[in-house]
């Protein structure tokens, strides 16, 4: 095709008006493929949050709101499950594991979750994958604790070091166990989870932390040394929630229905899942407008490709008059204009992809140590094959107005040269 | 005589039905005869320069170009014949800006395989182009990489003559092509021109309403008025 080399070659002549048209299309390349990345990893780390739980129960309330909280730490829980009905649902048939869940405290902004050691044997996320240690063991002693990548990244924490956790979500002087600190004997590997962000310790603990606290407050002149702390009973009155494991998947809704049917104390159990779903499908209204957004920024690029094709077009009939002249067919003016959009579309795509990536490269840790998401950067999955597809065929059609213009010019023009 | 290259019979040309612009009871043009065209302006001198290059269509008659009846063609082969067999040379702005001096004189080999095999034939389109611009006291622009714009007005004509010239095309057809030079280059021009179509066999129509330049030619053609007939042959 001889007219390919001279849609460069015209667009190299250009190449101030050509650079802001590639740099337009590749932002909004970018944009659309970010925002569909952001998109589909969200989506996956929020599914991969749990998984192999049939259950999670806890006080009545929402459902949303009961799931948000036990999983993600997001939250408060009103009420409590009292310890004797968490033993009796443990112990009912078909049960196979249960993980308490006691939540309230939190270290400098992380969430304290004080669990069973049945949590590191138990608890599953992404496609059943298992906790691992990157360091150290589960807690054993009372005041042991076990933390997520994250923490022990963000303050430097290593093994046998000690830490203050302090009483409610807001880590306020005033509030902190300072005299009862804990010791770390674990470093959880990287999950993706909430699980990174957590700072766990067995149930015994938190129970001797808060025994000279009542109603969120020290109790004035009961101090109990965190040694006298362990000679007392530290069996917990209540925990906040707990998940549930059965010995085969069928059982799960007879069990849900025990719960939800529980007459001691007004209990729900969700099914993990399928709440999942649900906050996705709720929040994907919001996932779809962004998606929507980026996909008329694209347009919006394209337009602006169009209109500067069309400014240029008045000027370019004489050389289009000339061209003719020494035999290039109509078709071969349209060919000119629709190759040079694909050229400048297929530059802004590639531009684009390589400015995500670069992008991503560089925002990578800070999305996750902020939005707690890990983007993982890979090749670009068939969907977003397909929308970079689109944009070049967008860049076709919409090279193709001008195009029959100039075409049509080509006609009427013959080789007369208007000046 | 020699056998024609042109051939017009009977052709009625206007852009409106109505108002016929040209009117050509006979008309025939040998090979390598250099022609000068005249007329006032709007007499349609450019008109029958696309008539023969098979841009526009008479509304009746023949115009045969090569023993080929140009309004029988169709669209593309018109435009495949225009390429094999004509060079056209325009008033201004004969160059196409993003290309090299050397790429817009190889210009026609790219869509004609005809004038691309005919410069081959020479040793490459682009020696060929070279030779031709160097024949037209361009040698030094061939080379340079500056832009085509930057030249003068002078030099881009003869760039666009040695682009008509390549390839050993038949037909040349200039329309007023040095109406932008002044009076001394204007005659240099023609000389240079004159010398390569006739080196390269080439027939020569050249449109201008200059009239000092008429005694150049072999002969000349007025096309005074729409009813103009039959056509007048001077010396």
């Amino acid at each position: 095709m001889p007219i390919f080399g001279l849609a460069l070659k015209s667009l190299l002549n250009r190449r101030l008006t050509a650079c802001l048209m590639v740099l337009s299309i590749s932002l909004s390349v970018m944009l659309l493929l970010g925002v569909e990345r952001l998109r589909t990893q969200a989506r996956a780390g929020f599914a991969n949050t749990i998984s192999g739980t049939d259950l999670v129960v806890g006080a009545r309330t929402g459902a949303t709101a009961l799931l948000l909280h036990a999983v993600f730490r997001i939250g408060y829980a009103t009420n409590n499950v009292s310890w004797t009905t968490y033993q009796d649902i443990a112990r009912y048939p078909r049960v196979r594991w249960t993980i308490p869940l006691s939540l309230g405290d939190s270290f400098r902004g992380f969430t304290v979750l004080g669990t069973s050691g049945d949590y590191f044997r138990h608890y599953r996320y992404a496609r059943d994958r298992a906790l691992e240690f990157a360091a150290g063991t589960a807690f054993d002693d009372v005041y042991d604790a076990v933390l997520g990548v994250d923490v022990a990244r963000e303050f430097n924490l290593r093994l046998h070091d000690s830490l203050v956790v302090a009483h409610g979500a807001v880590d306020a002087e005033s509030s902190r166990h300072t005299d009862k600190p804990f010791r770390v004997v674990g470093i959880l590997s990287k999950t993706g989870t909430p699980v990174d962000r957590t700072v766990h310790v067995s149930l015994a603990g938190l129970e001797a932390i808060h025994v000279d606290w009542q109603s969120g407050v020290r109790a004035p002149g009961a101090g109990v040394s965190a040694d006298e702390a362990r000679r007392q009973n530290l069996t917990p009155r209540s925990i906040t929630a707990f998940l549930v494991g059965l010995d085969s998947r069928n059982a799960v809704f007879h069990v849900q229905r025990f719960i939800n049917d529980y007459r001691k104390e007004p209990l729900l159990a969700v099914l993990p899942g399928v709440v999942l779903q649900e906050l996705w499908d709720a929040i994907g209204v919001g996932e779809k407008a962004l998606l929507g957004v980026s996909a008329l920024v694209a347009l919006v690029g394209l337009c602006g490709m169009v209109t500067a094709l069309l400014t240029g077009l008045n000027e370019r009939r004489r050389e289009m008059a000339v061209l003719r002249s020494v035999g290039a067919r109509p078709r071969h003016v349209l060919a000119l204009i629709v190759g040079e959009a694909i050229a400048l579309g297929a530059g802004g795509l590639a531009v684009g992809v390589a400015l995500l990536y670069l992008g991503l490269f560089i925002a990578q840790s800070f999305i996750q140590t902020h939005l707690g998401l890990f983007i993982e950067i890979g090749a670009p999955s068939v969907y977003e094959w397909l929308l970079l597809a689109l944009v070049l065929l967008a860049s076709f059609v919409a090279g193709l107005w001008p195009a029959i213009l100039a075409y049509r010019y080509s006609l009427i023009d013959g080789m007369t040269v208007h000046v | 005589m020699t056998p024609a290259v042109i051939e017009i019979r009977e052709l009625e040309f206007g852009w409106s039905a109505d108002r016929p612009l040209l009117r050509i009871d006979r008309l025939e043009i040998a090979a390598t005869e250099r022609i000068f065209v005249h007329g006032p302006s709007g007499s349609g001198k450019s008109t029958l320069l696309s008539l023969l290059a098979g841009v526009v269509l008479p509304q009746r008659g023949s115009v045969r170009v090569l023993g080929t009846e140009i309004p029988q063609l169709r669209g593309a082969a018109r435009d495949t014949f225009r390429a094999d067999h004509f060079g056209i040379i325009f008033q201004m702005f004969n160059l196409v800006p993003y290309l090299s001096v050397v790429e817009n004189v190889t210009l026609p080999c790219r869509f004609s395989s005809r004038r691309r095999d005919q410069a081959q034939a020479r040793g490459g389109a682009e020696r060929e182009a070279r030779r031709l611009l160097e024949h037209l006291d361009l040698s030094a622009e061939a080379g340079s990489s500056r832009a085509v714009t930057r030249l003068s007005v002078g030099q881009q004509q003869r760039v666009a003559a040695a682009r008509a010239l390549i390839g050993r095309p038949e037909i040349v057809l200039a329309d007023e092509p040095t109406s932008a030079l002044d009076a001394d280059r204007r005659e240099a021009f023609l000389q240079l021109l004159f010398r390569e179509c006739e080196s390269e066999g080439a027939t020569l129509l050249f449109v201008s309403h200059d009239r000092s330049l008429e005694g150049l030619f072999d002969r000349s053609l007025a096309l005074d008025d729409v009813t103009w007939q039959p056509v007048t042959a001077e010396t």
